[in-house]
């Protein structure tokens, strides 16, 4: 079959072959599929099949395209995409800050790819790479042991979870049902002690918008398995009660979880582990400069006290007795003794703990402290400067800003019009019409003031500007309801719908 | 020290001026950053964590000189990762910093791309498994195996809590999934194979030991790299239990392989990165497909076609009402950052390869494995295959001597393969070139002497 929608016409006005990043439209559509390009089906019993055909499919149909074709639908594709390197992206609690480009470099060295099942002695570099990351999380967290498993930060939640759950269960504390959760915390954390079979107590906020330390005494019991904790949390606010917090949570035997999204505004100011937290994840692709890759991979690490070591996911990485001929340490994998198992079929997202790595050896103590620095000094510089309802404060990495009477979904889709990526929209849920705002340490003063700029032009336009934006962008507003009443999830029902 | 390697204090990456920041401080009313950090005297930390800063240059040297360690080795190890070839298309068009750089498509008017190539990759999944939907990634097979499972607990209403899963499973893939379940009333048990595939009728008395089981799973190919040949009664039997029938398989098998849906699979799981990545230490590829009627219950992202205010073709994610940042405990899964970037290049790879390509790869799976076995099996101290069946990629062969022996001797020799048994390895031929081939006979040719 062949479905060519390329064809040149050459009575096409010129105007609509225009190669512009903004819109490139043909026949209705911003670029064609693959499949309506070229396909080809083929006929897998004909010919040279080694297997009989009761053990084979009949045919398989795809596109078939030239490498020039393909170079030109995935540059095009790219062209349709907003990512840090096109500007500014202050999506609160997702810290989208600039990946130095030599990270990717390292983590495509031909030595970086061996395989999963090779044998400890012959993949020295790996386990000491992984051994020197452990080590270097675990400085920056206070934490005692750190497993590099978890190939996302929610997975390293559910690693949290299943620690404590593991924890609880070997002192005879297998009662324990009950995760209590801020109202203000990722969405992520609700559903992680969902999938580890708890209860959800949900904690409301105090008037300032940290943990309400009454509503955190009334949750807690002897039930109490773990309180989730961000810090600073949501809203930007450190929580200055933490020690009382961790005390209360210690004194019913349950365990203090930190979600390591916020860790970015903290770091070489404070760390989880001297604030009394039993267990956090790190979100190395977010606080380490890993790129997102439009939603993954990233790297969830977990680090935990030293009660806790012996539950970590197994294999970890240590050190092992023997030295190499030349004196040099090497490193072997091994068990922890009540180890709760894998959360990953091998060990997690590797290339990520790799540009992980060579982010912290490249800045340092020096670097990573002004990183959160001025990660701080750029959220509060912005608070400062947009004409929004800015409640609570003050802010570490990031703030909340209300839309007041403006709907904020349809401010962000107008702040596409200005060129600049709209902050996390309607959540947390706390402040109305939420603007929740994170410039990260990568902008500069001069950025922020656009950035600022274009909060405040927004907060000037009406209602129906608002509706109809964005207009400046690749697609107009995009119809949810309609993609959601009628759902479309692969090319075959495009296809069914045009016969 | 040369002019390169010079570093700035700090963050390279902060580009501050000192007349900018003490502009920002004003504007804010404070007269030090100190000052922002509402950190109580009690919890602060001043020590510094003991690791130097680097240039950008010494930091490369540093990641060299420790992977340099990694020893140089043809690898003919498979079990479910492959170290195919990726054509320098995949790399150099994924590493567009748009793709790489971005997040999460939510907001769609400027992410079309990503959700495009997503949309294509979803098409590329469905076209392969013939099941109605895919999502657009989970972590890895042994994941997308537990995400299974906790749909299966999900859609069917019955009491049954019982996950049937081959003894021949690696044993990560089994251990991810008895986590994925502790949660829930779900257990995991084994159930026999014979001779490298699942024994139907020891499965079938598996089953009726209750009326309990909610979800069956088998794997094509095998771990051992064998070719299931009773998938239509393996489906049969897990209907009968009106339980969920979960299949195993990758995108290469799956372009030659029988159609999971033409054998009544519900669910298609497996490690999607065969295509698209190296052997990266393990890095996968989440594959999840399934059928239509799961559709509100399927866990992961979803990328859907819809128009825009021009009426013009638009993607967007779609069906969130399911996902962790709006059901919160009640979604279907807490999954949230995922594969997404490992998708697109798979898709590019698959793409790339059409699907004359990837037949092509498949069949030459099946053919070169062949005759690998038989070049073995002519060695004196081996035979191979273990299995008297269909192999693709991979094959178990037996040696006389002890099988830790001639892998660590293989080793020194440059090859590395699996040890599966106390007189078996399990050698792949995905992605070894022919000559490369050639040697590791030669070298199996003096390990067995």
């Amino acid at each position: 079959m062949s479905n060519d929608q390329t064809t040149n016409d050459p009575t096409t006005d010129a105007s609509q072959v225009r190669y512009d990043q903004a819109r490139y439209v043909n026949d209705g559509q911003y670029e064609p599929l693959l499949s309506e390009k070229d396909q080809t089906s083929v006929d897998i019993g004909a010919g040279d099949s080694p297997l009989p055909d009761d053990l084979t499919r009949d045919d398989l149909e795809l596109p078939e395209l030239s490498e020039p074709e393909l170079a030109r639908h995935y540059t095009r594709l790219s062209q349709m995409i907003y990512g840090i390197d096109s500007g500014p992206y202050p999506l609160g609690s997702c810290t989208m800050k600039y990946n130095p480009k030599f990270t990717e470099d390292v983590a495509a060295l031909p030595s970086a790819a061996v395989h999963p099942d090779r044998s400890e002695e012959s993949i020295q570099g790996t386990l000491e790479l992984l051994y020197r990351l452990q080590d270097y999380l675990g400085r920056i967290g206070g934490m005692d042991a750190v497993t590099l498993q978890p190939p996302a930060g929610a997975a390293g939640e559910f690693v949290g979870i299943r620690v404590a759950a593991a924890y609880h269960e070997h002192n005879g504390e297998g009662h324990r049902d009950e995760v209590i959760i801020p109202e203000s915390a990722h969405g992520t954390n609700f559903a992680t002690a969902a999938l580890g079979g708890y209860d959800v107590v949900s904690l409301p906020s105090d008037e300032d918008g940290r943990v309400d330390l009454d509503a955190l005494e009334a949750a807690l019991s002897e039930n109490t398995a773990a309180l989730m904790l961000t810090n600073p949390n949501t809203l930007g606010l450190f929580e200055r009660d933490i020690e009382e917090i961790a005390d209360m949570v210690h004194d019913v035997g349950g365990l203090l979880y930190y979600d390591g999204a916020n860790l970015n505004a903290l770091l070489g100011r404070a760390r989880p582990g001297d604030m009394g937290f039993d267990v956090m994840h790190y979100n190395v692709h977010k606080t380490f400069a890993t790129p997102h890759g439009g939603g993954g991979p990233g790297a969830g690490p977990v680090g935990v006290v030293a009660e806790l070591e012996p539950f970590l996911p197994a294999p970890r990485v240590r050190e092992a007795d023997a030295e190499t001929n030349s004196g040099q340490a090497t490193y072997e994998l091994f068990d922890p003794d009540h180890t709760i198992g894998n959360v990953h079929g091998f060990q997690g997202n590797w290339l990520v703990l790799v540009k992980a790595f060579a982010y912290i050896a490249r800045l340092g103590d020096e670097g990573l402290t002004d990183a959160s620095a001025k990660a701080v000094l750029n959220a509060n510089y912005l608070a400062s400067q947009i004409e929004y309802d800015v409640p609570y404060g003050p802010f570490h990495h990031e703030f909340v800003a209300s839309a007041g009477d403006q709907d904020a979904a349809d401010v962000a889709k107008r702040m596409l019009d200005y060129g600049v990526h709209p902050p996390t929209t309607k959540w947390p849920e706390i402040v109305p019409e939420a603007l929740m705002t994170e410039p990260t340490e990568i902008e500069s003063k001069d950025t922020l003031d656009r950035l600022a700029a274009a909060f405040n032009a927004v907060a000037q336009e009406s209602d129906e500007v608002l509706e109809d934006a964005p207009e400046r962008t690749t697609a107009r507003r995009i119809d949810q309801t309609s993609a959601a009443r009628s759902p479309r999830l692969s090319w075959h029902e495009l296809a069914e719908e045009d016969t | 020290m040369n002019e390169s390697d010079t570093y700035t204090t700090g963050s390279p990456y902060a580009p501050h001026t000192d007349d900018g920041r003490t502009a920002m401080l004003e504007a804010i009313g404070v007269d030090s950053v100190d000052e922002l950090f509402d950190i109580p005297e009690a919890v602060r930390f001043t020590d510094g964590f003991g690791i130097d800063a680097r240039s950008e240059r010494e930091t490369r040297r540093l990641v060299r000189s420790v992977l340099d360690r990694n020893a140089d080795l043809t690898e003919l190890l498979g079990r479910g990762h492959y170290g195919y070839y990726i054509p320098s298309l995949v790399d150099h068009l994924a590493d567009r910093s748009e793709f790489l750089t971005s997040y999460t498509q939510y907001q769609p008017e400027v992410s079309q791309g990503f959700l495009q190539a997503l949309f294509e990759y979803q098409s590329l999944l469905v076209e392969l498994t013939g099941l109605e939907i895919a999502n657009c990634s989970m972590y890895d097979a042994a994941t997308a195996l537990g995400e299974a499972a906790t749909l299966a607990e999900r859609v069917r209403s019955t009491s049954g809590h019982r996950v049937l899963v081959p003894d021949l499973l690696r044993d990560g893939r089994r251990s991810t999934l008895e986590n994925y379940v502790a949660g829930t009333d779900l257990t995991v048990e084994s159930y026999p194979t014979d001779d490298g595939t699942v024994d139907v009728d020891a499965l079938e008395s598996t089953v009726d030991e209750g009326d309990d089981v909610v979800m069956v799973y088998a794997e094509n190919p095998t771990v051992r790299g064998t070719i299931e040949e009773q998938l239509e009664s393996i489906g049969e039997v897990a209907d009968g239990a009106d339980a969920l029938f979960v299949l195993g398989s990758d995108p290469v098998a799956l372009s030659l392989l029988q159609r999971p849906a033409d054998v009544g699979a519900d669910v298609v799981i497996g490690d999607a990165s065969v295509l698209g990545l190296p052997t990266s230490y393990g890095m996968g590829l989440g594959l999840f497909a399934c059928r239509e009627e799961f559709l509100r219950q399927v866990p992961g992202r979803l990328v859907g076609v819809s128009e825009d205010a021009t009426d013009r073709r638009a993607f967007t994610l779609t069906l969130q009402t399911r996902e962790q940042h709006i059901r919160r405990e009640r979604a279907t899964s807490n999954i949230c950052t995922n594969q997404a970037w490992v998708a697109l290049r798979t898709a590019m790879h698959a793409a790339s390869l059409g699907p004359n390509g990837m037949v092509d790869l498949a069949k030459r799976g099946v053919t070169r494995a062949d005759e690998l076995a038989a070049r073995l099996d002519d060695l004196d101290g081996v035979q191979a295959p273990v299995h008297d069946r269909h192999h693709i990629r991979e094959f178990v062969a037996r040696v006389d001597q002890p099988a830790p022996a001639i892998a660590e001797d293989l080793e020194k020799r440059g090859f590395a393969v699996h040890v599966v048994g106390e007189h078996e390895i399990q050698v792949c031929v995905a992605g070894v070139p022919d000559d490369d081939l050639d040697d590791f006979v030669a070298a199996m040719t003096e390990v067995v002497r």
